[in-house]
């Protein structure tokens, strides 16, 4: 015998109240079991034991307002307790522009303004021709870059312009601070990704020569240290090449980092590569598609997208590897708060120039870590099924 | 089954005109060491609709694949409306675009809607303007009868769904012959129904059509000829009716025994 309930008569009750709400958010992630019990007590100790003590230093003992270290300073000498912020306040223009010539750091300001204004307008949803547009300024940015911070009159050391004049000539070597690491990773970050994927796609290749030279490339390029790499540039590189042939050492630098990571990229995009099933290859041959159309259009942008997490993971490792070549003698931000933490006048305040150079990497490798999951969001294409 | 309950389709005896649509003559095919593909001969004319059953791994779906140079086949020839297949890339480039195909997995393009998957190789391929192409997206998603999604993304549609979309997709290209290759393998039991349909209106079009299916039902009103493959062997071809009626082989009885008595 079979009973038929007809549906649809209950009317739709509230969930019970302990398990909505604040209430029931604690409940089920705080205090859900006695083992989370305990362990949500115990960090909650431990926030205690730690946080006040930073605060204390950072915040509340820290000194705000002054000039001279000796406002950091108890009349004996001793530094006060509290994070002495008037020493980054002193240096923050050395921090952001290494040795850059004081008066023309203006134009390492500008360039830095017109990377938000000229890229500002791919941000607009539906622009006309914005992929030209994209390419534009992604070809013309640098040149632009380049000569504001390079300048172009290149005066004679007699002639007293040389250093005076707005646009005259400023060396790589003067180049620094944070604006040296944005520069590196930037161009770093630009220029792996495409070298990367052509990697990738010659390690795939049926044509032995070029996998051979792709797999042989990434296995080297990876298997040595960036530092390796790095040292080998500025001061193995100068020794092979002939008498009179030498090119810029941050350009140097500049080339083996960018190699470096497009190492790393290649393996990453290639992981992606696999993960896209054979038919949508099939199903854009049998379209009509050619193979750079097929890839350009069908597989790179799946593949990419599968990946955009490891790609920035590759990023922000890329990002912070920049350090390194304050080793080979650059000044890039850390080189730069280094720099400022050996200044005779600012003795003894390392610890804050340390922890500004953390809370701006942090900063920036969080941006784009959010930047990489907005994208994701953004990307996300309903429920992928094949 | 379910091509059964279908609007009758008008048999018209297929016109055997000289109009040859595809020839395989003496056709070969080896994977490694294992020969796929044993000394394929076949004419399709053109209008010509048919259908290719057979046991699973008889080397049906790799024949069909040879004809859009999915797969390459080393011995013989493929003569496609009139071209060549051979290593010539031009010339499997011209076969293409007169061969449309549709996967049993349906292969959508899911970072596309289902729109920009119709009007990709239109406007790459045929360099059409995006207004022309989207046009013609649009009537072949509104003939088979999905015009108002058009705006989604394939993994928001159903099965049926989204074959139908991968049968617009081929159409866009405005093929002269359509490959299907197990169309309704991967579907629910209540979407086959609505592929099958879709098909049945092509073939009334007097589209040139390749089936590769076990829908009985469908190859039975719609077919002109059935070819039954077994071992990389076309063993025997026939129209419907007798092939259903009369097998020849003791290989086609043993098939058809165990497809439709299940």
């Amino acid at each position: 015998m079979t009973t038929a309930v007809e549906t649809g008569n209950k009317a739709d009750l509230p969930p019970p109240a302990s398990t909505v709400g604040v209430v029931g958010w604690m409940r089920e992630n705080l205090f859900s079991s006695w083992r989370s019990t305990v362990l949500t007590l115990l960090a909650v100790y431990l926030l205690y034991v730690a946080i006040p003590p930073l605060l204390q230093w950072t915040v509340f003992d820290a000194i705000w307002t002054g000039n001279e270290a000796k406002d950091c300073k108890l009349p004996d000498g001793s530094a006060k307790d509290g994070a002495c912020w008037i020493f980054i306040k002193a240096w923050i223009g050395g921090f952001m522009y290494g040795l850059y010539p004081y008066d023309l750091r203006w134009r390492v300001d500008v360039a830095a303004v017109l990377v938000l204004l000229m890229f500002a307008p791919l941000a607009v949803k539906r622009l006309p021709f914005k992929n030209i547009y994209g390419v534009a300024v992604i070809l013309l940015y640098p040149v632009v870059a380049y000569f504001m911070f390079r300048g172009f009159i290149d005066f004679p050391l007699s002639d007293p312009q040389s250093t005076t004049h707005p646009w005259r000539v400023v060396e790589t070597s003067k180049w620094g601070g944070l604006a040296l690491t944005l520069l590196i990773a930037s161009v770093g970050i630009i220029a792996s990704l495409p070298l990367g994927i052509l990697l990738a796609l010659g390690r795939r290749s049926h044509m032995p020569i070029v996998s051979t030279f792709s797999v042989l490339f990434i296995e080297l390029w990876r298997g040595v240290p960036l530092i390796t790499v790095l040292f080998m540039s500025s001061v193995m590189l100068p020794l092979f090449l002939p008498e009179g042939v030498n090119f810029d050492k941050l350009l140097r630098a500049l080339i083996g980092v960018t190699l470096f990571s497009s190492a790393y990229m290649a393996e990453v995009v290639r992981g992606g590569l696999q993960a896209i099933p054979k038919g949508q290859y099939e199903a854009a041959m049998a379209l009509g598609l050619n193979f750079v159309r097929m890839m350009a259009l069908i597989v790179m942008p799946q593949a990419l997208r599968y990946v955009i997490p490891s790609i920035v993971n590759t990023f922000i490792g890329l990002f912070k590897d920049t350090t390194l070549v304050a080793i080979i003698g650059m000044f890039d931000l850390l080189g730069a708060i280094q720099l400022g933490n050996a200044d005779p006048k600012w003795l003894g305040f390392g610890m804050e120039g340390y922890v500004f150079a953390a809370a701006l990497y942090f900063v920036f490798c969080f941006s784009m870590s959010r930047y990489s999951q907005h994208l994701e969001r953004k990307l996300h294409t309903g429920h992928k099924k094949r | 089954m379910t091509a059964s309950a279908q609007a009758p389709i008008q048999k018209v005896k297929s016109t055997k005109s000289d109009e040859v649509a595809i020839q395989m003559i003496g056709m070969h095919k080896w994977y490694g060491e294992f020969h796929v593909l044993k000394d394929i001969n076949l004419t399709v004319y053109r209008g010509e609709r048919i259908v290719i059953c057979g046991p699973s791994g008889s080397g049906k779906s790799t024949m069909i694949r040879c004809i859009n140079r999915l797969e390459e086949h080393q011995k013989g020839s493929i003569v496609v409306e009139g071209v060549e297949l051979s290593n010539n890339v031009k010339n499997i480039d011209a076969i293409r675009r007169e061969v449309g195909m549709v996967f049993q997995h349906f292969n959508l393009f899911p970072h596309l809607t289902v729109l920009e998957n119709c009007t990709l190789a239109p406007i790459w391929v045929k360099k059409m303007p995006k207004k022309d192409a989207e046009e013609v997206a649009m009537k072949y998603l509104t003939r088979v009868r999905i015009p108002e999604q058009a705006a989604k993304y394939p993994g928001q549609l159903s099965g049926g769904q989204q074959q139908r979309v991968a049968i617009a997709r081929s159409l866009c290209m405005n093929p002269k012959i359509m490959l299907f290759d197990e169309p309704t393998s991967a579907l629910d039991p209540e979407m086959i129904k609505e592929v099958l349909d879709t098909m049945v209106l092509l073939a009334e079009e007097g589209m040139t059509m390749l089936v590769v299916t076990h829908e009985m039902g469908f190859a039975r009103t719609v077919a002109n000829r059935i070819i039954f493959m077994d071992r990389g062997e076309i063993v025997e071809q026939n129209e419907p009716s007798e092939f259903f009626k009369n097998p020849k082989s003791e290989r086609t009885r043993l098939f058809l025994s165990q497809i439709l008595h299940h």
